[in-house]
């Protein structure tokens, strides 16, 4: 098989990761492991089926950049404020501690001065996609532990950027990195935020609302896409991570009504490309250094996880976590992150390192990530159990001491803004119960969001989008948009995957109503109460009083509804609908005789 | 009997009228609406019929949710000096109201409750305006009695009040 052909490649990473992941969940080892291990199995150094392990690293690199992104998309600028304290006091402190402790050891088995600061640099830093992955895979993100690795991870992020600018002071080669002189570099990546910026936050959603109205799906993915991949090839062009500019820019749109549907969007790109990643990492594990130095390699990756557990639980500890929540951050962030590839490549380019230190560092690098998803497990079996009796993983998820990131909880989703689920919407937002609108006309969330008011573009019948509206954690979903099979096709997918959310629908007419009464959802009729309320017009026109005239009316609804429900149980059965149809006639004319005919004003005797 | 009362009741001018099972028939009363009309009125009068020897339920629920906490009673003085006086009208023929009657008590006894309710309020109770025997009325008699109301709610208007009732 030609496997250096595009399409041959594709074809070599997507079976590997298909037959690796899912036999690596299986086991119970996430999924992380699975895409290393497809790594290890199709790079130079296993079967060699892909052979140039460079190209696909840096273009893999952008699930990262996607995976920051939609981090941002989380965080609103005011929780990332919030979060000041811990991002820069957390964070600056085990990055400052790790690099220092290091880089003094790594002196002590006789590096040079520079080597061993570089080197420490690198190992400080720790896997955003490993330890994210890993956090929301064991669902740990809105615990203290995950809002405090997120904190620290972040930091990092921001760290490499004067990392990767101090590199080339430590080459022994000139350094020749870049032609600007740093005024202008640092005044090109000042206008390069700021545009950023300015993007983000004025230019984006208009651009959005009109490609919304297009209605054209796959517009939306391409500008989203575009977007993203925008700002990151602008960061690189002034020499700024690309992630932390994708970060930015999801923090900046946040607040926008399309978060959902970018998050939607962008998702499964992420999903590929980090595996993509994970198996690029793979693929550069070298067997042969490895077989070389066995021994010594073993010993490196030991002793940096270690080193790096140990300050982080340091840390965690200075930082109010604890017990078991200190553990798990420990482990979450003990491997050593993929900045690391970046930074020593770059120290190799510069002669920072020679070849053969280079290997030994990448590999250990690797090989570090490898070890983070079994700690996870010998955590589980041995650690939590310690610390049990909150649960199975000891920690109480949501219990958080900080905000957690998004709170959705106990809200009402509201699929549907039209003039049905206004009503309700207006009502419940009296009440003070929250609520999340969902809608497809972006005119209706305009509109929404000019009031105030959460709502998010996007199709209620796609399943990630009621992820992210949070279903999982609604107290309740209103199914009012006015499309019946979207109401069908929506409610299945709800009683198939959230199974506790209960329902409440809207039927065009009575057909309609049945099938929902049989699936069991409350439903109501949409023009059956406006029917009712006329009718009730109508009768007061005629010269009843207005509550003999209400009491009538309801005594009516309240009968029809009874027989629509009696009727929902027979709906196939065409014979006994007919005789139910004329035994609920009999009896509506007994029971719509004026409150004269049944007797209870000819009650003048009887006192006396 | 009702409807005789309201249309004499209506020939009055400047009185503030309200039919509240026109006005609330889904049960849900308009409180402050309701409030803001008495804080202008001087005497409530309260009309209905007699129903199991009390109001019937939507003026019991007027009552209910009007005549709040804080502003009726229990250090609210809304209603204070203002005047109360129920007008009924009864299916029992006045001599079945009493004690060797088919009804035991009079309907001044069985009016025990509103009178406390007034009393609550700090306000006045005035004898209660009483059509009886439903049965035994002629067109005839209804339109006197009737007339008489009128002419009651006149004089009420005028600031001559009839006799205070007292059960005490
Ligand atoms: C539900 C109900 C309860 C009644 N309770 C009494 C009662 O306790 N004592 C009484 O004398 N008449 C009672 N009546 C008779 C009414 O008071 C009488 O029908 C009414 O005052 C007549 O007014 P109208 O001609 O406007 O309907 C009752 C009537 C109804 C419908």
């Amino acid at each position: 098989m030609n496997t250096h052909g595009l399409l041959g490649r594709v074809v070599v990473y997507l079976s590997a990761a298909v037959v690796a992941v899912p036999v690596s969940a299986f086991l119970g080892l996430g999924s992380v492991i699975g895409y290393l291990a497809a790594g290890m199995a199709i790079g130079p150094h296993g079967l060699g089926l892909i052979s140039s392990v460079e190209d696909v690293m840096h273009f893999a690199e952008f699930g990262v950049v996607l995976l920051l992104f939609l981090i941002g998309l989380e965080l609103n600028p005011r929780k990332l404020w919030q979060l000041r304290g811990p991002i820069l006091g957390t964070g600056g402190l085990q990055v400052a501690l790790t690099t220092a402790i290091l880089a003094v050891a790594l002196r002590g088995t006789g590096l040079s001065w520079n080597m061993a600061w570089l080197a420490s640099m690198g190992f400080s830093l720790s896997s955003t996609a490993i330890a994210l992955q890993l956090l929301r895979e064991r669902n740990l993100m809105p615990t203290p532990a995950g809002q405090t690795s997120f904190s620290v991870l972040l930091f990092q992020d921001l760290a490499v950027i004067p990392m990767l600018a101090v590199v080339p002071f430590l080459g022994s080669a000139e350094a020749s990195a870049g032609g600007d002189a740093p005024w202008i570099s640092a005044l090109k990546s000042v206008g390069a935020i700021l545009a950023v910026v300015v993007v983000g936050r004025f230019l984006v959603r208009p651009v959005f609302r009109v490609i919304a109205r297009t209605r054209l799906r796959e517009m939306f993915t391409a500008f989203s896409l575009f977007l993203v991949v925008a700002i990151a090839a602008l960061m690189q062009a002034v020499g700024l991570s690309m992630a932390l500019g994708a970060f930015l820019a999801g923090v900046l749109l946040a607040d926008s009504e399309y978060r959902h549907e970018l998050e939607v969007d962008i998702e499964p790109f992420k999903g590929l490309l980090l595996g993509l990643f994970f198996i690029s990492v793979g693929m550069s594990v070298n067997f042969d250094v490895l077989l070389a130095r066995p021994l010594e390699i073993a010993g490196a990756v030991g002793a940096a996880v270690l080193l790096k557990a140990a300050v982080l639980l340091g840390v965690g500890r200075w930082t109010g976590l604890k017990g078991r929540e200190c553990v798990v951050f420990g482990l979450a962030l003990s491997q050593v992150g993929e900045f690391a590839f970046v930074l020593f490549g770059l120290g190799g380019q510069l002669g920072v390192f020679d070849a053969g230190t280079q290997a030994f560092l990448v590999l250990t690098v690797a090989l570090s990530m490898l070890t983070t998803p079994f700690l996870f497990m010998a955590d589980q079996k041995w650690i939590a159990p310690r610390f049990n009796r909150k649960g199975p993983t000891g920690i109480v998820p949501g219990s958080a001491a900080s905000e957690p990131v998004q709170t959705k909880d106990g809200a009402v989703i509201i699929a549907g803004y039209g003039r049905f689920g206004q009503v309700v919407g207006r009502i419940l937002h009296s009440r003070g119960v929250p609520t999340v609108f969902l809608d497809h006309d972006p005119n209706q969330i305009d509109l929404l969001r000019k009031f105030g008011q959460p709502a998010y573009y996007g199709d209620v019948r796609r399943l990630d989008l009621l992820h992210s509206a949070g279903a999982e954690r609604a107290r309740l979903l209103v199914l009012s948009v006015d499309d019946m099979e979207t109401v069908f096709e929506t409610a299945r997918l709800v009683r198939e995957h959230f199974p506790k959310l209960p329902m409440v629908a809207r039927a065009r007419g009575r057909v309609d109503a049945y099938r929902l009464v049989n699936l069991g959802i409350p439903v109501v009729r949409e023009t059956f109460h406006s029917g009712l309320r006329a009718a009730e017009l109508v009768l007061k026109e005629l010269g009843l009083g207005a509550y003999e005239a209400r009491r009538l009316v309801a005594r009516f609804g309240a009968h029809d509804e009874s027989r629509m429900r009696a009727a929902a149980a027979l709906a196939d059965d065409e014979k006994a609908l007919i005789s139910l149809a004329h035994e609920g006639r009999m009896e509506l004319e007994k029971l719509m005789k004026g409150d004269e005919e049944q007797g209870r004003a000819a009650t003048d005797d009887g006192w006396g | 009997m009702q409807a005789a009362l309201l249309r004499a009741a209506r020939q009055v001018s400047g009185l503030s009228i309200q039919s509240i099972y026109e006005a609330y028939p889904d049960c849900v009363i308009d409180v402050k609406a309701e409030q803001a009309a008495l804080a202008e009125a001087e005497v409530l009068v309260l009309q209905h019929p007699f129903y199991w020897y009390s109001c019937p339920s939507l003026l019991k629920e007027w009552i209910d949710s009007v005549f709040e906490f804080g502003w009726a009673y229990a250090g609210g003085t809304a209603l204070k000096g203002k005047y109360w006086m129920q007008a009924i009208s009864a299916g029992g023929p006045a001599e079945a109201y009493r004690r060797e009657g088919y009804n035991h008590f009079t309907i001044e006894e069985l009016l025990r409750p509103f009178e406390q309710t007034a009393y609550l309020c700090g306000m006045i109770p005035l004898k209660p305006f009483l059509i009886q025997g439903a049965r035994a009325q002629t067109e005839g008699s209804l339109l006197e009695r009737a007339g008489e109301y009128a002419l009651l709610l006149e004089r009420l208007k005028e600031g001559r009040f009839p006799e205070r009732h007292s059960s005490l």
